[in-house]
């Protein structure tokens, strides 16, 4: 197990339990007691750690190493899943993922950022950081269950687009854009999940949809809290005081409605128990996929149009002079 | 800056002894030194050659006013001058946002980083949306989202093209979230016009990088973009710092973007005018659907 820095009062607690299961093992001596005393005290810590998150905290358990990313949901939760690669012109991104898979006895259209799970895989997926090919083939994915009347589902866990020198040459802020446009009017439903980073524009260029939730502990933000720390507090230091002020959390999201909900999370973050995530995430996605399909697609469409016409936060001069 | 920054040694060699606050500056009104070619203009000059070097063609960062003045016939309206941003997320980095936009206004005499007007070219409607990299560096928050968004309303209501002029550094920080928003914000009511089959044109102007380029700045039906623009999605120091090597001479300038296809044309100031009248001529004479008989006219 991994253990962040605020999870420290778990790591000894769960050293103990191990030692006392030891000693358990050994059979001379009935420790059941201490083992029952120990469990407890482990989830009443747990609740008290979790329920008490700060901002940059919950920014660090969406990256903890052992979350659980779209492909282990596609795994658990999908059947049938036939992965589609590449966007037709340039390459086949690895960063982004999708395919045609069964849910609830229905094809739907499955899109999100992969990260690799191990060093290799890391680099393998370039840490979840698609190129404007990744953002490509998600629309042309987008369009083909366009085309079949199929619904699309999106998983977002992304700490950005990619900032590189061919991403620009190849046009990652026009692939992003495009996206954005398209979706707008996709006449199928879209129903997206941010399951663990959606930072800026590499998260929403494939996170515009008739209904977004967030898992309770991911993030999502115009900049990440170190690059925000860097370009406004100009050092790396202030991380923390960033990821306060940037009200980047699930609950942020939802209190200023720019998301529709909040999928709670097993106690102690979605990789402390992946199959209960999974099963959460699917009674959820059942209902919600249920209720988009009874719209018509004029509705969703005009339903998505008022809703993101609607966020923002201004003043209008005339109003304060009275 | 080289200047003010004399010490006390050289003042003495120099024999300056005015105190340093009380320095004369050249008047503002009067001469222009090129940033680019460092050679020296009378601001008239500058003005009557569109704001570029007179000597050197290299275009200033103007504002929307200068636009509006360069482009439109005598008389235009200015539409949602009363938007304001506040400071609803109580954010503060080394300054409190709201104290930003204060000084923000103060200094500029802006109310946002965004202004829409509506007037004609050689008598041809359009509506112009322009970005002052003046104020908050053009950043977009939801003051720049929502005269966008209205200004599409207003185009959908009168048929009108629009054109929007990008100069900015992306979203605004110190709005999260909702900064965020107005990419999809802003795609989603261009998405409108597009379904409403109204031109909308595209000038990039130097700088446009960010959530800007990365939603309307690139959606246009016709992407212009200035001479030498830096156009961009990340900007040049986070991707040498990403890829660790120095970057191509002339990466991210409007010629490059032209070049890698993402841009219609280049357009020098000078010619913007009379550039925007021709398309929006070529638009307007398009063959028309033929018009449905009405109920009279099939009655005679």
């Amino acid at each position: 197990m991994v253990f962040l820095e605020f999870e420290q009062p778990l790591e000894s607690l769960y050293e103990q339990l191990e030692q006392i299961k030891q000693i358990e093992a050994q059979g001379d001596v009935d420790v059941s007691a201490t083992i029952r005393d120990l469990e407890s005290k482990i989830v009443q810590t747990k609740k008290e750690i979790y329920s008490n998150l700060s901002g940059w905290q919950k920014v660090q358990l969406s990256r903890h190493p052992e979350r659980p990313y779209t492909l282990f949901y596609i795994q658990k939760m999908f059947t049938n899943f036939v992965e589609l690669h590449g966007d037709r012109f340039v390459n086949d991104d690895k960063a982004i993922i999708g395919g045609l898979a069964q849910f609830d006895g229905r094809t739907v259209m499955l899109i999100g950022h992969q990260k690799g799970i191990n060093t290799k895989m890391r680099q393998y997926r370039n840490f979840g950081m698609a190129n404007p090919e990744g953002y490509r083939k998600a629309l042309r994915l987008m369009k083909l269950a366009e085309k079949f009347d199929i619904p699309v589902i999106t998983l977002i866990d992304t700490p950005g687009a990619y900032p590189g020198l061919e991403a620009e040459e190849r046009g990652q802020a026009e692939a992003i854009a495009r996206n954005l446009l398209e979706m707008a009017q996709l006449k199928v439903p879209i129903l997206c999940y941010v399951i663990g980073e959606g930072a800026s524009g590499g998260a929403i260029g494939i996170g515009l949809g008739d209904k977004v939730f967030m898992l309770e502990n991911t993030w999502y933000s115009v900049i990440s809290p170190e690059s925000c720390s860097s370009i406004l507090w100009r050092s790396w230091d202030f991380k923390e005081t960033a990821a306060e002020a940037l009200k980047l959390t699930a609950d942020h999201m939802a209190e200023f409605g720019l998301i529709d909900g909040i999928v709670k999370e097993p106690l102690g973050g979605a990789h402390n128990d992946p199959d209960a995530m999974a099963v959460t995430l699917t009674k959820h996605m059942k209902a919600e996929l249920k209720a988009l399909k009874k719209m018509s697609s004029e509705e969703r469409i005009n339903h998505r149009v008022e809703k993101y016409s609607a966020m923002g936060r201004f003043q209008v001069k005339s109003a304060i002079a009275e | 800056m080289e200047e003010e920054s004399k010490s006390w040694y050289q003042r003495l060699r120099h024999g300056i002894q005015t105190a340093t606050k009380s320095k004369k500056e050249t008047p503002d009104g009067l001469w222009h030194k090129c940033e680019h070619c460092n050679e020296t203009s009378t601001v008239k000059e500058l003005k009557e050659n569109f704001f570029k070097c007179p000597k050197c063609q290299f275009h200033e960062r103007i504002g929307s006013a200068e636009y509006f003045e360069m482009l439109f016939d005598q008389g235009y309206l200015r539409l949602y001058d009363d938007l304001l941003s506040y400071d609803f997320l109580e954010f503060t980095d080394l300054k409190a946002y709201k104290s930003r936009l204060e000084s923000a206004v103060q200094k500029t005499g802006l109310d946002d980083a965004m202004a829409v007007a509506s007037g004609t070219i050689d008598e041809q409607p359009l509506v112009i949306a322009a970005m002052d990299f003046r104020f908050i560096g053009g950043s977009m928050g939801s003051v720049v989202g929502e005269k966008i968004a209205r200004s599409i309303d207003f185009c959908l209501k009168h048929k009108t093209p629009l054109m929007i002029i990008s100069r900015s550094g992306g979203a605004r920080m110190m709005e999260s979230a909702f900064s965020l928003m107005q990419m999809a914000k802003t795609s989603v009511k261009l998405a409108q016009l597009a379904e409403a089959k109204i031109p909308y044109i595209s000038l990039m102007t130097d700088p446009t990088t960010g959530g800007v380029t990365a939603s309307f700045a690139m959606l246009g039906d016709f992407n212009l973009a200035e001479p030498g623009a830096l156009i961009g999605f990340a900007g040049p120091r986070v991707i040498r710092e990403t890829i660790k090597k120095d970057l191509p001479e002339g990466f991210q300038t409007a010629e490059f973007l032209l070049d890698h296809g993402f841009l219609d044309f280049i357009v020098d100031r000078s010619e913007l005018r009379s550039q925007l009248s021709t398309l929006l001529m070529l638009l307007e004479n398009r063959a028309k659907p033929r018009k449905q008989a009405t109920a009279k006219e099939t009655e005679s």
